[in-house]
């Protein structure tokens, strides 16, 4: 039987997968697409304490991180198109400009 | 029975694409393969019965997000393939590996579940939706309407950010202009 240590082990996978995404990416629009796996995967987690546990705060908690994600999107892809309309990339490294 | 068969095919499915998401050179492959690891993570809030969050997960992530995403698309350059300087490679699987082997020693550990009790306690005979409903919109009001705020805010700055000359083409630039309409024996 499927057991709440099962599905907490596949989001710890998930969460380290967008983990490495978010430490091996130079690209800004990878980056946000490793963060989008992070926050489905805590997702996952939540609805599965909710579901062992009986418990609706689980689930209401990962609705708030929806729509935290969400709206991170929306703000987000609007500056990375102010950085590409400046600086014509999206590259970590390319805006790296404060050297010191 | 259909569970167990249903959680592996899930899970390996999710990590697998997930995996292409974050390995994957091409924009293109890495929205796709993000998108249907989404589709597939509501088929996990299915099987655990929060049916109305699985459907959450499909309008929202599916539908909106990745629809928003592949809008961006159009701005960005997304056929060409991302060039990664990828220095240190192996120190960061070697993280991701050791944080991945902590959280799942973390997570197997045995759980003493005695002094836990739920706060809000799903009711017999009631539908989730109609659960998640009662409890939102009573214990959660407030969290509820600073969300929606919000996403109000967030709204107004992605207007404000992303209109600012829009008149001006982004990638009807003159070099890549002249890139194109310069033969290709030139060089």
């Amino acid at each position: 039987m499927i057991s709440l240590t099962h599905y907490l082990i596949v989001s710890a996978l998930i969460f380290s997968v967008g983990l490495v995404g978010v430490l091996r990416r130079r690209n800004l629009l990878m980056l946000f697409f490793a963060t989008e796996v992070m926050l489905n995967a805590v997702n996952i987690a939540f609805a599965a304490i909710s579901h062992y546990y009986n418990d609706l705060t689980g689930q209401m908690f990962a609705f708030f991180v929806i729509a935290i994600a969400a709206s991170e999107v929306a703000v987000g892809l609007g500056i990375l198109i102010v950085l590409y309309k400046k600086h014509g990339s999206l590259d970590l490294d390319d805006l790296a400009n404060m050297r010191g | 029975m259909y569970e167990i068969v249903a959680f592996y095919l899930f899970s390996a499915l999710t990590i697998g694409l997930f995996l292409v998401t974050v390995m994957s050179k091409n924009v293109l492959y890495a929205m796709t393969s993000l998108a249907a690891g989404m589709v597939l993570i509501s088929g996990f809030f299915f099987i655990l019965g929060a049916d109305f969050l699985g459907v959450v997960q499909l309008i929202v992530y599916v539908g909106a997000v990745m629809a928003l995403y592949s809008f961006a698309m159009m701005f960005f350059d997304a056929t060409k393939d991302i060039k990664e300087k990828n220095t240190n490679s192996g120190l960061v699987f070697l993280l991701g590996g050791l944080s991945a082997l902590v959280l799942v020693l973390m997570f197997a550990a045995p759980i003493h579940s005695d002094a836990i009790q739920a706060l809000y306690p799903m009711h017999e005979g009631v539908g989730n939706a109609q659960d998640v409903g009662i409890v939102l919109f009573t214990k959660y009001l407030i969290p509820f309407e600073v969300a929606a705020v919000m996403l109000l805010v967030a709204m107004i700055a992605g207007i404000i950010l992303a209109g600012k000359k829009m008149d001006q083409s982004l990638t009807e630039n003159t070099s890549a202009d002249d890139e194109i309409l310069t033969p290709k024996d030139a060089k």
